[in-house]
């Protein structure tokens, strides 16, 4: 279970994240959309203490991460996969060593496990036999695939998806968005996404919350979010520019 | 202009603090063994072996010029004999440790902080710590690591190649008496001087490794982040091993000298 409450964020005098509150039940399922540059990725980078908010709490399990250091997290993150908007996949190993990473890091299994673990893992995101290529030689979509294979491979309980399909095509987006939902259901894992894709927005979410202006502007389900009239909520999904923001 | 000198002043301050909290991290790590050997031998090879070239060249250089300055100088007064003499007291406790590291600075150093502040740019840090990895531990404590390891045998291969190519152009260029350029090298070239090269390039290895990570784990975003990044380490490690160099002279030389 993830809570946050009343989490503040800035960038020098720049207010990222002003009061942001919210709760994730365990298994959950839930898309936080809003515009670029509203704070979507830098607070899915709080829920996993990648960064430190200026003031509120991060709750979870029940166990407040805020005041803890980074040895500290590492057991928390332990809970954690995390799929970045880069893939953020270490160039300099192979997609094997890459997928197996915590396991040869922790070197609790032996060599032929990991191997096996890996060659599941590669699998379930459907890239079977491609252990020995290195990162380069992936197309964008791959390069997903594999990060998602590294975040699940040690079966975490929560799941975070930082943009999982921005910069792909429709039908690599697609694909991506069923192999999230897939692994969602197989894993039984609590998922959270950030996205600003509303297609994978309506696909993924059981819930869906809109940070605007600094804060949780609506939470809800995504038939409710999808049929709001609300202004704000309506332009964003229609993806209609507000006259009065336009700059020239 | 006041505020700017303060700036500075708070920025340099606040980078040797955290410098020095990264190695005190650094050794809390490997204290814990949480060390890992692989990496460790690839940075080994990497800082060590890859660098012979480098250091070996400059070793050789540095001990002819030096031995052709000193034989000009003492020819007039003759003490040509004394010429290797010179070579290796200086070889020995100040150039080879010193050029050492300004060369492993700039080699090193510069790849050290590229490396980490491209894996930082790329979110591949994040990632490292997402999987449950200290940065410190991976990223951190084999470079560390290797260039205490590597820094001290180069140094010594660049303190050997300078006294050898020294000798070399006293003996078959100036024409000086072999036997004696050799005895007066050894009569005044002593174990602390030796000793002193080695414990500094000890120091410096541990400065170039800090200093490199360091600027690579908080470059800025972006090619000109990492640039600068790159930059900054390869100046300010080769101006900290230049002011090191003179403290540790003094105390060094204090502890290892006195009678």
């Amino acid at each position: 279970m993830i809570e946050v409450c009343e989490l503040r964020r800035g960038f020098g005098s720049h207010m990222i994240l002003d009061g942001v509150s919210f709760r994730i039940e365990k298994g959950e399922s839930v898309v936080i959309i809003g515009r670029s540059g509203s704070g979507k990725s830098v607070l899915l980078k709080h829920l996993i203490g990648l960064l430190k908010p200026s003031a509120g709490k991060v709750l979870i399990d029940g166990e407040n991460i805020v005041p803890m250091n980074e040895r500290q997290l590492l057991r928390v993150r332990r809970k954690f996969g995390m799929l970045f908007q880069g893939a953020a996949l270490f160039d300099s190993m192979t997609v094997a060593e890459n997928v197996g990473f915590a396991f040869r890091r922790e070197r609790s299994l032996p060599e032929r496990e990991i191997a096996r673990k890996v060659r599941e893992a590669l699998e379930m995101v459907e890239l079977p036999g491609i252990e020995h290529r290195r990162p380069s030689e992936l197309s964008g979509g791959m390069r997903k695939r594999v990060g998602l294979a590294r975040a699940i491979i040690y079966q975490p309980q929560i799941v975070l998806y930082d943009e999982p399909t921005t910069g792909l095509d429709p039908v690599v987006s697609d694909s991506i968005d069923k192999l999230i939902a897939r692994v969602r259901d197989c894993l039984d894992v609590t998922t959270v996404v950030v996205t600003h894709d509303m297609r994978s927005a309506r696909r993924l979410g059981q819930r869906i919350l809109m940070l605007h202006e600094k804060r949780i502007y609506t939470s809800g389900s995504g038939e409710e979010i999808f049929a709001s009239t609300d202004p704000v909520i309506r332009r964003f999904i229609d993806g209609v520019s507000d006259p009065k923001e336009l700059m020239f | 202009m006041h505020l700017q000198a303060r700036k500075w002043v708070d920025e340099w301050l606040g980078g040797l603090g955290a410098v020095t909290l990264l190695a005190r991290e650094a050794v809390t790590s490997l204290c814990t063994l949480r060390v890992a050997w692989r990496d460790l031998l690839y940075q080994v090879y990497f800082a060590g072996v890859k660098s012979q070239s480098v250091v070996l060249i400059t070793g050789a250089f540095t001990g002819m010029v030096l031995g052709a300055q000193t034989y000009f100088q003492f020819h007039k007064v003759k003490m040509d004999t004394a010429t290797l003499a010179v070579v290796g007291v200086s070889m020995c406790s100040e150039l080879g440790p010193v050029l050492t590291g300004l060369m492993v600075a700039g080699r090193v150093g510069a790849a050290i902080a590229a490396e980490i502040g491209t894996m930082r740019v790329t979110e591949q840090i994040d990632a490292l710590r997402t999987l449950a990895t200290h940065p410190v531990d991976y990223l951190v404590v084999p470079r560390l690591t290797a260039l205490h390891v590597a820094m001290p045998l180069l140094a010594g291969e660049a303190m050997a190649m300078g006294i050898g190519a020294g000798y070399l152009v006293g003996v078959y260029l100036l024409g000086i008496d072999p036997v004696y350029l050799w005895k007066n090298m050894l009569r005044y070239t002593e174990v602390a001087d030796v000793a002193v090269g080695l414990i500094k390039s000890v120091v410096f290895g541990g400065i170039i490794a800090l200093i490199g990570c360091y600027k690579g784990m908080t470059c800025g975003e972006g090619a000109e982040g990492v640039g600068r990044a790159t930059t900054e380490a390869v100046v300010y490690s080769s101006i900290t091993i230049l002011i090191t160099n003179f403290f540790m002279t003094l105390s060094l030389g204090h502890l290892l000298h006195s009678p």
